[in-house]
Order: structure tokens, then sequence, then C-alpha cells
């Protein structure tokens, strides 16, 4: 497999094509928005609590093949999991299920749907910032 | 009797002069490198490089303070090396050329030192939606902190410069400034400095021309400009990074405050005073770039030697290549004035593909383009883009390179079809 069929895998352009979790919520209980000065990424993402729980979660964003695919993931991987467990989830566990090969530029890119996410989670439950941030201070996420 | 002259265009063997460049000696992910890239940064020839690496083994030492041999030879590079930017730029003097570490010092040096003494409430600063943020950013800054007013030239569907729209922004202020680029970053376009010059004179207003995007593509000359400050940079222009000119008319220069302050710029320290040296050392305060500045002399000798005519020329057929390879490239928007009235640069998005992805798709290829907004926001928001892709061109570029860029983009569609 050549490093671009890696790079572009099935499963990414899958989900960039068709991404999941994509939409509004109309009333959201937190909401987070961030971007990729560098490219022009940008990713909202709305999120729906019972208790604790995240029980909808939702993203708008334009960008990168990277970016939106990444993000689409992460809406499968958090929903019915609690806010808490949410803000600490590692980065490596969104990068394991991204499952490609990143340059640091495109890392940015990958994560920045998780960075955006762990934010809303902090405006909502008071859960602790994202580690993303710091190591990734090029995003703006707000 | 007349006779008919039939001079022939200088052309240029791109394919010999590659030669010239190290850095194409290897493959990028097994493929020939197609540096497409050079509006960002150029490569380095050989003689430039081998220029600067003599210069450290036989000549370094720090400039204008040794009494001892090495110093001497040091000063004289140096200076050798003003002397070549001052031809370069048909500049009167050399104290007319102030060394920075690129067109962005040499925009900044002008903003706060000119700026910051000679802007204030019920003035204009005028500028373009074209400007790389180096043109721009400063400007808007400067005119905040003055309190004068800030406003942007707007462009038309072509990515030309609206001069009718001059009139109206007029009303907005006295016009104090105008800045603007000789050739768009981003989209190519070949501005009409000298009759904003003569627009801004008209209203005594002064004009900054930032050169970066001209400088290595095609004769440059101040005086044919009628400009007052000019900036550009040498790494775009087979030169070495952290080295750049800033030229301004000598009678603006004198008037100026310094714009850094330490070592090699004063006259004479005391505890109550100090006073400033003279041009162009007043600008250019602590150990400058020497061997980048001595590199950059080596660059503008290579160029010379080559022909900017040629250059222009080369990259002229180059560019109207690719406009209409591009074109053949379905789901490919283009921007920008047609190819007979731009320079070696060209933007462009493929329906549906983030230009991120354009570009690492076309560098599995050894394609190296250059994705993003460029240091260009106002335009992109002006063109309703986030990003474009941009393909430039320089002395080395082939027109194969083209067709591998052709090639890379359709193997994108493919992929994202």
């Amino acid at each position: 497999m050549s490093e671009l069929d890696s790079l572009y895998r099935e499963v990414i352009l899958d989900h960039y094509k068709n991404p999941r979790g994509h939409g509004v919520i109309s009333e959201p209980d937190a909401q987070a928005e961030g971007q990729n000065p560098l490219c022009g990424d940008e990713v909202s993402i709305a999120v729906e609590f019972e208790g604790d729980t995240i029980a909808d979660v939702k993203f708008q964003g334009r960008g990168c093949a990277i970016s939106q695919a990444a993000t689409s993931m992460l809406m499968d991987m958090v929903k019915g999991r609690t806010a808490q467990e949410v803000a600490s989830m590692s980065r490596d566990e969104l990068l394991e299920e991204v499952g490609i090969p990143l340059t640091p530029v495109r890392l940015k890119c990958a994560l920045l749907g998780l960075g955006v996410l762990k934010v809303a989670l902090h405006k909502g439950k008071g859960t602790p910032l994202p580690e993303e941030w710091a190591g990734l201070d090029e995003l703006e996420l707000t | 009797m007349s006779l008919v002259a039939v001079t022939a265009q200088p052309k240029l063997d791109a394919r010999r002069l590659r030669a010239d460049f190290p850095i194409f000696e290897q493959s990028i992910h097994g493929k020939p490198l197609a540096y497409l890239d050079s509006a960002n940064s150029s490569q380095k020839p050989r003689q430039v490089l081998d220029t600067m690496r003599q210069f450290y083994e036989t000549s370094y030492a720090n400039v204008h303070r040794a009494v001892y041999e090495l110093g001497v030879r040091s000063d004289a590079a140096y200076d050798g090396a003003r002397q070549k930017v001052r031809g370069f730029v048909n500049a009167e003097t050399t104290g007319e050329i102030i060394f920075t570490r690129n067109a962005t010092e040499g925009l900044n040096l002008v903003a706060y030192a000119w700026g910051l003494d000679n802007l204030g409430p019920g003035d204009l600063v005028l500028v373009t939606e074209l400007e790389h943020h180096s043109n721009f950013v400063p400007w808007q800054y400067i005119a905040g902190r003055t309190g004068a007013e800030f406003a942007a030239l707007p462009i038309d569907d072509n990515g030309e410069l609206q001069l009718e729209a001059l009139d109206e922004l007029e009303a907005r202020g006295r016009v104090k400034l105008v800045a603007c680029g000789l050739i768009s970053n981003s989209l190519g376009t070949v501005n009409p400095v000298e009759q904003l010059a003569a627009w801004a004179h008209e209203r005594g207003a002064i004009m900054v021309v930032d050169a970066a995007q001209a400088a290595p593509h095609r004769p440059l000359d101040v005086q044919a400009l009628g400009c007052d400050f000019l900036a550009f940079t040498g790494h775009k222009m087979c030169g070495p990074s952290g080295i750049g000119v800033l030229w301004g008319r000598r009678e603006l220069l004198e008037r100026m405050a310094p714009f850094e302050l330490g070592g090699e710029m004063i006259r004479k320290v005391t505890v109550e005073r100090t006073t400033w040296n003279d041009l162009p050392h007043k600008f250019e305060a602590g150990t400058p770039p020497i061997a980048q500045a001595v590199g950059l002399g080596a660059a503008i000798d290579y160029l010379t030697e080559v022909g900017l005519e040629a250059v222009e020329r080369h990259e002229a057929d180059l560019t109207a290549y690719a406009w209409g390879r591009l074109s053949e490239v379905p789901g490919l928007t283009l921007y920008g004035p047609p190819p007979d009235r731009r320079a070696g640069i060209v933007s462009f998005n493929l329906d549906g593909i983030h230009p991120h992805d354009v570009a690492q798709v076309v560098d599995s290829e050894g394609v190296a383009v250059r994705a993003g907004h460029h240091c260009n926001q106002p335009l992109m928001t002006s063109l309703g883009v986030d990003a474009t892709t941009r393909a430039s061109f320089y002395l080395y570029t082939l027109p194969e390179e083209i067709d591998r860029l052709v090639d890379g983009l359709h193997k994108a569609h493919k992929l994202f079809s």
C-alpha cells in the first residue's frame, strides 16, 4: 500500500464524504468551535447531556478530509460516554481510530475536533481544558 | 532608410540551470522533485551556497568594527553586497539600501519609523485587498495606534485592483500613505504601482511597495516605479533566508526616527543623549546578517547573469502553458487575471477537495505546491474561499513539472470522487 493510499484509506474517505453526527442540535447544553488558522479548517460541536452522559453530539465544519473525517469518527466514539471520560480521553485513542500516518502539520487537522469537543465539555460540565490545546497553540478554540 | 532591428528575445535554458541547484539531485517519494512553490521560497544555486561557505571559511569577522585583516575582508564583502543591491534596484546611493531580516521587517520599519510620527486622526492609510499580511497588518496596526483611518482598495472579478474606487475611498481622510504589492503572491496580479504612486504623490502621500514577489522574477527600478519605499526578501530570489532589503528615498530616511536601537546605529552615546549614525547604518542596529547579505549579493550576480528579462519571459511561457493545462482538469476553478496579465503564480481550487488534501495527493507524486490562505486572508474573503492551492514557477521550472501537477490533480479528483 502506498503512503497516499494509507493516508486516504477508505474509511477516512468514507467519513469525509458521509460524515457521522453531522448537523445541529436545536437547543444544545454546550457548544464550542475552533479553527486551524494554518489551513482554515473549522469545526463547531454541540452537545446534549443526560446527567453527565453525552446523549447527543453533532458537528459542523469545513476543511480538509483529515480534519472532517477525524471529527466524524470522534462523534461515533463519544456518544453515550460521560463528559469526564471524554475529557480525559487521550489524543492517542482518537489517533488510533483514525489509524493513518500523520505529519505534524496534518496532526493538527486530526486533533481539531477533539480539542473543540473538550472545550464544549469544559463549558458544559467544567471538565479540564484539553491538553491538546497546550500542544497545538496554533489552534484557536473558543 | 530605416532598418528593422530584429532582436532575439532573451531565452533561458531551465534544464541547464537546474544543474546549479543541488536540491534537484534527490528524489521525493521515489519521484523527481517538481518544486512548484517558489513564491513561498526559492531553492538555492550552488553559486550562492559556495559563496557563503567560502566567505565563512576565508573572510568572516564582524563588520564595521574590526581593524584586523579579516575585518577588512568582511567589510568589503558586506558593503559590496550593498553595492550590488543598489544596482539591482537602481537606487541613487547605497545609503538608501537598508539590510533587514526580510520584506516583513522592511515594511514594519516604515510602519513604525515613518508611520508613528507622520500619521494621526483624519489621515488615511490605503492598502489593497491583494496585500500579503506583511503589507496589510503593520498598516492596520499603526493606523489604529495613531488614530488614522485604514482602508483597502477592492479588487474586481479578475483579481485586479479597482482603481475607480480610489475616489470614493479618498473621502475617508487625508491620504498619507498608499501601500501596494507589485505582484500578488496569491493571484500573480501585476499591479499598476506607477499609477498608484502618481496618484499618491498628487495628494502629498507616500507610496510603499512590497516587491517580494517581483524582485526574484523581473527587472526592478525604483526610479521608474516612482515609489518612496520598496521592500523585498532574499530567500525568494535564490538567496538565503534571514536577509531582506528596504530601499527608501534618502530625504525620507534622513527625517525618520530610528526603528531598532543599539549598537552600530549610533554616532555618539552619552548618559544625557544619543545621536544617530548616517544612513544606512541608522537603521541597522546590532550585528547584521553578514553572510546572508553576502549570499544575497551572490544571488543578485546569479540572476543578473541569467538575465531577469529571460526569467520573466520563461515564467510567462510557463504560466500560459499552466493556464491551458489546468483548464482541462474537471471541477477546477482558477482565480485571478488571465495569463498575459499575471506573473508566474497560479491559484486554484478543485471542487469538493480541500487544498490541503490536493497538496497532499500531489506531494505523493513528488510535486510540491502550497495550500492555504497564503497570508492573504482579506483576499480569500474577497474570493469567497477559505484557501486555495497555489503553484508558482521560477527559472528552474520545466513544463513537464506542470504536466505532473495536472496528473496529480486528476489523481486527487479520482480519489475523492
